[in-house]
């Protein structure tokens, strides 16, 4: 089962002929990844080869999900031009699409978060600013390594991409269902939330693994979901309590503003709805381990 | 980035919000001289406004209202070179004093819980909008903003109907608020805030004050470098920048290096902790060096923070994920070997951390050159403890 992605999953990637977007495919298709096709209006008709596999690049979203049946798009495009690729997917009716890019204004993200609720919603939107999502034994879209660890029962929810890697390595023995990378700007599509709901009700996650750091409240907001609706086990982790009030640490959304996005008061909120909240990265991943 | 107010100002100027006349001073000489064209003009009384980018500047003595220009001077020069909550005062904005009926307060903001963006307003202006919002909360309209349509006519007259404008006020802050929209969504600004916006005797709407952050990520689309002063901000902060490396000054001894934004925040806390067993050790920085973690990029963030006087040891955090250790590995002894060859000190200990992606083949990498100033340590935590207990001898 596990969450947003699986085996059956059809990816086309916006960007594919890009750089980044290159080695990316390679390594998605490497992890065993459907990718059915890149999208490039500028080399619409042309093949890419990826060590023998030839991946069509299509003129359009739409274009692609006709000829390849594909459900998943995932947007390795410059921020300049990210707007664009992703109201066009949304124009698609993708189901998913995954915004890897990094540094889009959050104006363009507003935008396109409206513009995707005006269209109905049709659209899951995971990011920007973020790794992307992996069922590991299944399918990997975006740019998180997919040797790190094997096929398991954790479910992960990360605004980080690097803590990401580093709770999967710390618990690679135990394996994941599914680990989702919501990113790390102010505006992202898919929230802490949606991934606890989505893992809650997936058969294949025993416990769940819930990663925030400094900046808004979206940790305090799914503590309040956590609250009422998650019975399965969840342990949390915040980074950012030596952060500063007032400078951004890296993440555009990683910011305390005044006495508000404090990493103390995420960690309260967790911690009054019962979530085991880790100090370190390593002993979140022990308390996560005990629950196995 | 945040704006000064006379910067804030100049952009509320270009969309068309009426704002007082006023220039800004770097010396108390300069600042008489405004005060004096204002004088000859028929308006003597002027008001002194410290430039900084904090909150709290009336109550710490920075705005002084001068009645001559005699009196400019002197308010300038008790106010340039004043220290408000750790910002110095290099310059001042000398305008001329308005005449006040009432005070509002309206902003625009990132409404981040709901992907969108906010509009507050309330006819209580001129203090803190949070003070307000808990003792008179129904004073406070909090309006959500479409970022598809913005903040036309019948939407601006909704945010002051909502804010309880009187009437006499309503019409005039509708147009204002159109065209603080205007501001906002034309140059990318995640917060555009006018506090007080005032209604003046003889019945006009004016921004008496302004403060604004714009978006670093649309530099691509946006001037943002003519709108930074150059001496803001600490050295070290100005000097990475310039070398585009992601770097924050923090206050303690422990030199932090690691990739990602995540990973990096969390090594400053593990490095807390650890240091709360030796004397109150702290991080001295947070230093994304991001995936790539190249030589070059390594010696940067080197050079940068063993050029802090304040950092007694290093740590560099790396966890390989698509980047591979064995290259983080030769990347160190590269830069090591880079700031060496440019003369510079290195003998300030290094604690490196690999993990993943290839990490055995990096702490070889390391191992075998064994620089006197590397030691290795295989997990986050240890490695933390390592690097503190070194910064606190």
């Amino acid at each position: 089962m596990a969450i947003f992605l699986n085996k059956d999953s059809k990816v086309l990637v916006q960007g594919m002929t890009g750089s980044e977007g290159t080695k990316h495919t390679r390594r998605m298709l490497a992890s065993g990844t459907q990718v059915v096709g890149g999208v490039n209006p500028r080399k619409a008709g042309q093949k890419v080869d990826f060590d023998g596999t030839e991946v069509p690049v299509f003129g359009s979203v739409a274009e692609g999900m006709a000829a390849t049946g594909a459900d998943v798009t995932v947007i390795f495009v410059p921020p300049k031009f990210s707007k664009d690729a992703v109201i066009e997917a949304i124009d698609a009716e993708i189901g998913l699409a995954v915004v890897i890019t990094e540094g889009i204004p959050v104006h363009d993200t507003a935008a396109f978060w409206a513009h995707a609720q005006a269209k109905g919603d049709k659209t899951r939107i995971i990011g920007p600013n973020c790794p992307g999502l992996i069922t590991p034994g299944q399918s990997n879209a975006g740019i998180i390594p997919a040797d790190i660890t094997k096929p398991g029962r954790i479910g992960l929810v990360s605004k980080s991409g690097t803590l990401t890697y580093q709770m999967m390595y710390e618990l690679r023995d135990i394996g994941f269902s599914s680990a989702v990378g919501i990113g790390g700007d102010p505006i992202i599509g898919t929230t802490h939330i949606d991934a606890l709901r989505a893992f809650e009700a997936d058969p294949d996650t025993d416990a769940i693994v819930m990663i925030g750091e400094i900046g808004g409240d979206a940790e305090e907001r799914a503590a309040d979901f956590i609250k009422d609706n998650v019975t399965k086990p969840v342990v949390g982790y915040v980074a950012g309590f030596t952060a500063p009030e007032g400078k951004t640490m890296g993440h555009a959304g990683a910011i305390v503003s005044g006495s508000s996005g404090t990493a103390a008061a995420k960690q309260e909120a967790l911690e009054a709805v019962g979530v085991k909240v880790g100090k370190t990265p390593s002993e979140t991943a022990q308390l996560v381990r005990e629950l196995f | 980035m945040d704006l000064f107010e006379y910067q804030a100002k100049q952009l509320f100027a270009e969309y068309g919000v009426p704002v007082p006349q006023g220039k800004v001073a770097s010396t108390a000489a300069e600042a008489r001289a405004i005060a004096e064209e204002f004088a000859a003009a028929g308006k003597p009384r002027v008001v002194v406004k410290a430039q900084v980018k904090t909150g709290g500047r009336g109550k710490a003595g920075g705005v002084k209202v001068a009645e001559n220009a005699e009196d400019a001077q002197a308010k300038a020069e008790q106010i340039l070179g004043m220290d408000i909550k750790g910002h110095t005062v290099h310059r001042v904005l000398v305008e001329e004093a308005s005449d006040i009926a009432e005070e509002y307060y309206f902003s625009f903001l990132l409404d981040r819980a709901n992907r969108t963006f906010l509009s507050i307003c309330s006819a209580e202006g001129g203090m803190d909008i949070e003070e307000v919002a808990e003792t008179n909360p129904e004073a406070v309209a909090k309006i959500s903003i479409d970022p598809l349509t913005g903040a036309p006519a019948n939407v601006a007259e909704e945010i002051v109907k909502a804010g309880r404008l009187p009437a006499a006020a309503a019409k005039g802050a509708a147009e204002v608020i159109t065209k603080l929209w205007d501001a906002f969504a034309g140059k990318d600004a995640t917060l555009v805030e006018v506090n007080p916006l005032i209604l003046t005797s003889d019945g006009r709407i004016v921004a008496l004050d302004g403060k604004v952050t714009l978006d670093e990520n649309a530099e691509f689309r946006q001037d943002l470098e003519s709108l930074t002063a150059p001496e803001e901000g600490d050295p070290l902060e100005v000097a990475a920048k310039a070398k585009g490396l992601n770097y924050v000054k923090l206050d303690g001894e422990v030199g932090i290096i690691g990739n990602g934004a995540g990973l990096v925040m969390s090594t400053l806390d593990v490095v807390a902790y650890a240091g709360e067993k030796h004397g109150g050790v702290k991080p001295a920085n947070f230093l994304d060096i991001g995936g790539g973690a190249s030589a070059e990029v390594m010696a940067n963030g080197l050079e940068i923070i063993l050029g802090d006087p304040a950092v007694k040891s290093v740590f560099v955090n790396v966890f390989g994920g698509i980047t591979a250790c064995d290259a983080v590995a030769n990347g160190i002894v590269q830069a090591l070997e880079l700031l060496e060859k440019r003369g510079d000190d290195v003998s300030k200990p290094l604690v490196v951390r690999l993990d993943g992606n290839n990490a055995e083949l990096g702490r070889r990498i390391l191992a075998e050159r064994a620089h006197p100033a590397v030691r290795q340590v295989d997990t986050m935590d240890g490695a933390a403890a390592q690097a503190a207990e070194l910064a606190a001898k």
